[in-house]
């Protein structure tokens, strides 16, 4: 992992649709390169997967995103791995990370409706063994995802011209 | 009536390309490679910080010098940064902008009938600034074969009895080029040898793609006869915000801030708190600014190329300046016709003096999706010509 590395998963991160060609002129690498170095960096798994922000809101779909805490306690030996991997083979968790201060788990959970996702906790997450508390938090709205921001934002105007 | 406009306003050169300027302002859809200025909005931190000293009630003056804080950071900025050895206390004046660090610092040094040399290509105002001093601008012309850095011979040969001073910009706008510790050697020589004052306007260092900016001042024993400009518009995308800097010995410094003192007498407090702020905590935000410039700058000058305009690499700054001897127009006559055919607005190279016509100034402060469609239509006019 170098220089060039870094760079080139800053440039994927902001966009990873540009083809090895492009990226390969921002960077003055050859096209052969960035493609090996990409392989490399995907082989390596510190590029998991290409994915797309959404803004689900404007998609208008209605899904349901909440955010779950969790007091659990932990296992001789495993600590909390064995029950977060657990967790995160359902479909319906989308983030999963470990916390300190108050809880320990937390979860970010979406589902069709409110329903669905109140079924999920109450009938998957809140009866496993070890979860003493759950705390549910639903999403009202979201303004950031991912350092993209969803909200509108002024153009702002500029001169045509300047020196 | 009488005409009442000064023999010295008169003699200012008019811009007689506003007209085409403002052409490009009545139009829709146009893409400005045209702008001098960060596309990006200030970083949040530092409007932030300022909004909220507003809301505290921080509205007053500062001292003339400017916040003695922002001072002390600038002062270890600088020697950080660029081993830069300036006392907060002495040697930084807080301008609004390097526009009025210029204008002082020209005013400070120049006396009616003497010359100031003026590296050019160059920003359009070092000129203007000189004549209305009572100073007569003496251009030195920096060529496409030294890649527009200046060139000690040329230098040599501008330079009489009456030069007071030299006024350098490197990175350079319009063309991108910069000096190096030892091409800075040479001119270093020279000024030192003929006894002439350094204007250094450096706005664009931290905009530096290869290796790392070399301060003038700290060049040989330029240092005692240097005037560093230097402000926060362009690395720290706070052009509106009006701040700059200009650093010198005692005795210049002194001489600068008794003209601000009277004609600025402080730059405004939000923006110096802005400023403050900048050199507290937006260095990331600055460095993945310049990284994305350099990204986009590879993208012109290769899309540049491609098409036919030729075009050294920028070093620094945020222009590429290609070209258009192959196309059969002048640097003036293609700006207009590729306005207006393709609704691309680029700067002819003329309107910086000496050295550059037949060129174009593209500012690459614009999104790379910008970039690549202005690079299009810019293909599309070259292949009607």
């Amino acid at each position: 992992m170098d220089e060039k590395d870094l760079e080139l998963l800053r440039i994927l991160e902001e966009n990873s649709r540009l083809s090895a060609d492009e990226i390969s002129i921002m960077t003055n690498l050859s096209t052969a390169d960035v493609e090996s170095r990409v392989h490399a960096l995907e082989a390596a798994q510190v590029i998991k997967r290409y994915s797309t922000v959404i803004n689900w809101e404007r998609a208008g779909n209605g899904e349901v995103s909440a955010v779950i805490e969790l007091k659990v306690s932990p296992e001789r030996d495993y600590g909390y791995d064995r029950i977060a991997e657990r967790l995160s083979r359902f479909r319906q968790v989308k983030t999963l990370r470990l916390m300190t201060g108050t809880y320990d788990l937390q979860l970010v959970v979406t589902g069709k409706n409110m329903q669905e996702v109140s079924r999920f906790v109450s009938e998957h997450v809140a009866p496993m063994d070890r979860i003493r508390e759950t705390a549910t938090h639903i999403i009202m709205k979201s303004y950031k995802e991912n350092g993209h921001t969803l909200f509108e934002q002024q153009e702002t105007e500029r001169l045509p011209y300047s020196f | 009536m009488r005409n009442f406009v000064s023999e010295r306003a008169k003699t200012i050169p008019p811009s007689g390309i506003r007209k085409f300027f403002d052409l490009a302002l009545t139009m829709d859809n146009v893409i400005s490679l045209g702008v001098g200025e960060p596309d990006f909005s200030t970083p949040w931190n530092i409007c932030e910080s300022s909004i909220y000293s507003i809301e505290q009630g921080t509205t007053s003056y500062t001292s003339n010098k400017g916040l003695p804080s922002l001072r002390d950071a600038l002062s270890r900025y600088l020697g950080q940064h660029y081993n830069l050895p300036y006392t907060s206390s002495d040697e930084i004046l807080i301008t609004s902008g390097v526009s009025e660090g210029l204008d002082i610092a020209i005013r400070s040094i120049v006396d009616p009938g003497d010359e100031v040399a003026i590296a050019q290509p160059g920003y359009v105002s070092y000129a203007p600034c000189v004549t209305l001093s009572g100073g007569k601008p003496v251009p030195v012309r920096c060529t496409e074969k030294d890649h527009f850095k200046l060139n000690p011979e040329t230098l040599q040969e501008q330079i009489t009895p009456k030069t007071k001073a030299l006024i350098i910009n490197f990175p350079n706008n319009p063309t991108g080029a910069v000096m190096n510790g030892s091409d800075l050697k040479a001119i270093a020589d020279i000024v030192i040898d003929k006894d002439i004052l350094l204007i250094s306007d450096e706005i664009y260092a931290e905009l530096t793609y290869e290796g790392t900016h070399v301060a003038s001042a700290t060049v040989s024993d330029l240092w005692e006869r240097t005037i560093t400009l230097n402000g926060f518009s362009k690395a720290y995308a706070m052009t509106g915000w009006r701040v700059g800097y200009l650093c010198a010995p005692k005795e210049l410094c002194d001489a600068a801030l008794k003209i601000h003192q009277y004609v600025m007498l402080c730059a405004p407090v939000m923006g110096q708190v802005g400023a403050l702020e900048a050199l507290r905590s937006a260095e990331e935000d600055k460095n993945s600014m310049v990284n994305e410039y350099r990204l986009r700058r590879n993208m012109i000058v290769a899309g540049l190329n491609r098409i036919g305009l030729i075009c050294h690499v920028p070093e620094g700054a945020f222009y590429a300046f290609p070209s258009v001897k192959g196309t059969g127009l002048s640097d003036v006559e293609f700006a207009e016709r590729l306005l207006k055919e393709q609704k691309v607005a680029v700067v002819p190279g003329s309107v910086f003096g000496d050295g550059g016509e037949d060129h174009l100034r593209c500012a690459y402060a614009v999104s790379r999706k910008d970039l690549s469609e202005a690079l299009g239509r810019m293909e599309t006019f070259i292949s009607g010509l």
